[in-house]
């Protein structure tokens, strides 16, 4: 469903991304590991459009993504939870998901001035921070929250967007183990109801045991592809990786 | 009772500037230093549209109209540039609209528009005018805040960034914000001249850029009600009390110094504060960290 190709980024003479090229088959739960700096989230934000290419194609659903505003790539199925979070920070919990429940509402311009009601969306945002944990802070501001619950609300976010593809950049960091293996078995069920999902992790264990394929990328360049334990078998991987073979 | 009607007429002209702006600056988080310019467009339009013959009933929509479109085409400055960037430009956008309009002949040029038509409703009529218009807007903007339009501005004026990853089109919400808010400028800028009878570049110049901005600050950004009241307080107290007239200047810098430096989020977010201390008992939420 989503196909990268020969993606380039070039920030000044620094290849951040070098000729990088893999695809994303329909309900795959992906793994996109690689060591600090190895330009993992310039790759995601490739795909989002916030960091244009020097040179390649993103095509979603046989569509071409480039030159396309970020915002129309998220209304053509792409949802993202973010490394850094971004909450809405003059907003309740509840109020940063139901906003992203209505997106059908905040679609059209003119649309939006004449829906008032909020009924559906709160329903659905409710049902959200109750999978993912959280409902329990639902009233809460986000700037007086901890780093794992933001995380889980960056996710509920984007998850309340009923993205084709969700795109998951680190959000098992901040989490304790117990917490990270619980939104993990969270990914896992979300991936066998249909749920497509990229996944930049750097807890290795649980990227490990959830994802079916994983694609590694080391200063840049994919050093690697397949399923899970061939690819940290792999002697190239393990180097990059772990810094030993 | 002339005076009185005369004052009234005035804060019920101030409450439309405000809430034009905070619409911008309060709604969707686009400062603007210029918005003295969008009134003066509104007046400049409907004074001349009158003396050419035009009902003031129809030349007030064409005032609107002409505000918002010029609003527009300066609301794409904040698709380029932000914060105070966006400042410096829509300053600039003051500077401009007063630079042209005195070197325009048939503008009146420095001397500018005397003698400009009264709506014929006589001063009490012409009161309840205003006032009806305010209220119209006071509830418009209500509205707008609870609606999915205003809960999409809440998103661009927390981050616009983000805001885009959620699939919104933060460009055409700024675009929106910006032309509602120079309409409802214009609208202002239109009543001030039938109001007045007179107007010269000077009457929206800078400082009355700040003078409505002053009232939008030490209201509450964002706050309907907050605004009101600064507008009534602010518009009415210096034409009420002549010394403070004398100093108003004074008295806006002061205060918004004040409301910064004690409570940015304006003098309404104060009330709720001490509202909330006082009659609610703050809900506790506990968090496993």
């Amino acid at each position: 469903m989503l196909t990268l190709n020969n993606i380039t980024v070039d920030f000044g003479g620094v290849k951040a991304v070098d000729n990088v090229s893999f695809s994303f088959q329909d309900r795959e739960l992906l793994g996109l590991i690689g060591p600090n700096g190895a330009g993992k989230t310039t790759m995601m934000k490739v795909i989002t459009g916030t960091v244009k290419p020097t040179s390649g194609s993103v095509t979603l659903d046989n569509t071409n993504l480039n030159g396309k505003a970020p915002y129309l790539r998220i209304r053509a199925g792409i949802g993202i939870s973010q490394q850094i979070v971004h909450p809405f920070n003059s907003m309740t919990v509840l109020e940063n998901v139901t906003f992203a429940a209505g997106y059908i509402k905040t679609n059209h311009l003119f649309s939006s001035l004449f829906q008032t009601n909020r009924t559906a969306e709160k329903k659905a945002a409710v049902k959200l921070l109750e999978i993912l944990g959280i409902a329990d802070v639902a009233d809460a501001k986000p700037e007086n929250l901890p780093l794992g619950y933001i995380k889980r609300l960056e996710l509920a976010r984007a998850l309340a967007l009923k993205p084709k593809l969700l795109l998951l950049d680190e959000p098992l960091a901040g989490l304790n183990q117990s917490e990270a293996e619980k939104l993990s078995n969270t990914l896992q069920v979300l991936n066998q109801q249909g749920q497509n999902i990229i996944l930049i992790e750097h807890n290795l264990a649980e990227v490990v045991r959830i994802c079916q394929r994983l694609v590694v990328i080391d200063n840049g360049k994919k050093i690697g592809e397949g399923d899970p334990k061939t690819v940290m078998n792999d002697p190239v991987v393990r180097t990059a990786y772990l810094g030993r073979s | 009772m002339g005076y009185e009607i005369s004052l009234l007429t005035i804060m019920g002209i101030s409450v439309i500037g405000a809430l034009s702006l905070n619409m911008i600056l309060g709604f969707c988080g686009q400062i603007s230093l210029g918005h003295a310019a969008f009134l003066g467009i509104g007046a400049y339009t409907s004074a001349m549209l009158t003396k050419a013959g035009i009902p003031f009933l129809l030349a007030l929509p064409a005032a609107m109209l002409l505000s918002g479109l010029i609003g527009v085409i300066v609301g794409f400055s904040s698709l380029r540039v932000r914060h105070d960037f966006l400042a410096i430009t829509t300053m600039g956008v003051s500077f401009l609209f007063t630079g042209l309009v005195r070197k325009q002949e048939f503008l009146g040029g420095e001397m500018g528009i005397a003698a400009i038509p009264d709506p014929g409703y006589g001063k009490v009529g012409f009161m309840l005018f205003v006032f009806a218009m305010a209220i119209a807007l006071t509830i418009f903007s209500l509205y707008i805040k609870r609606s999915w339009m205003g809960f999409t501005f809440d998103t661009v004026a927390d981050d616009e960034d983000t805001a885009t990853l959620l699939g919104v089109n933060v460009s055409g919400y700024k675009l929106m914000a910006f032309a509602l808010g120079t309409a409802f400028a214009g609208l202002a800028g239109a009543l001030y001249a039938h109001n007045v009878k007179f107007i010269d570049p000077e009457s929206f110049g800078f400082i009355e850029s700040i003078t409505i901005l002053s009232m939008v600050v030490i209201g509450g950004t964002g706050s309907v009600w907050g605004v009101i009241s600064a507008a009534v307080v602010l518009s009415v107290f210096p034409l009420w009390f002549q010394f403070i007239d004398d100093y108003k200047l004074l008295v806006y810098g002061g205060l918004l110094c004040a409301v910064m430096l004690l409570s940015p989020d304006g003098i309404s977010s104060l009330v709720v504060k001490l509202f909330n201390k006082i009659f609610k008992r703050e809900k506790v939420i506990h968090v496993n960290t």
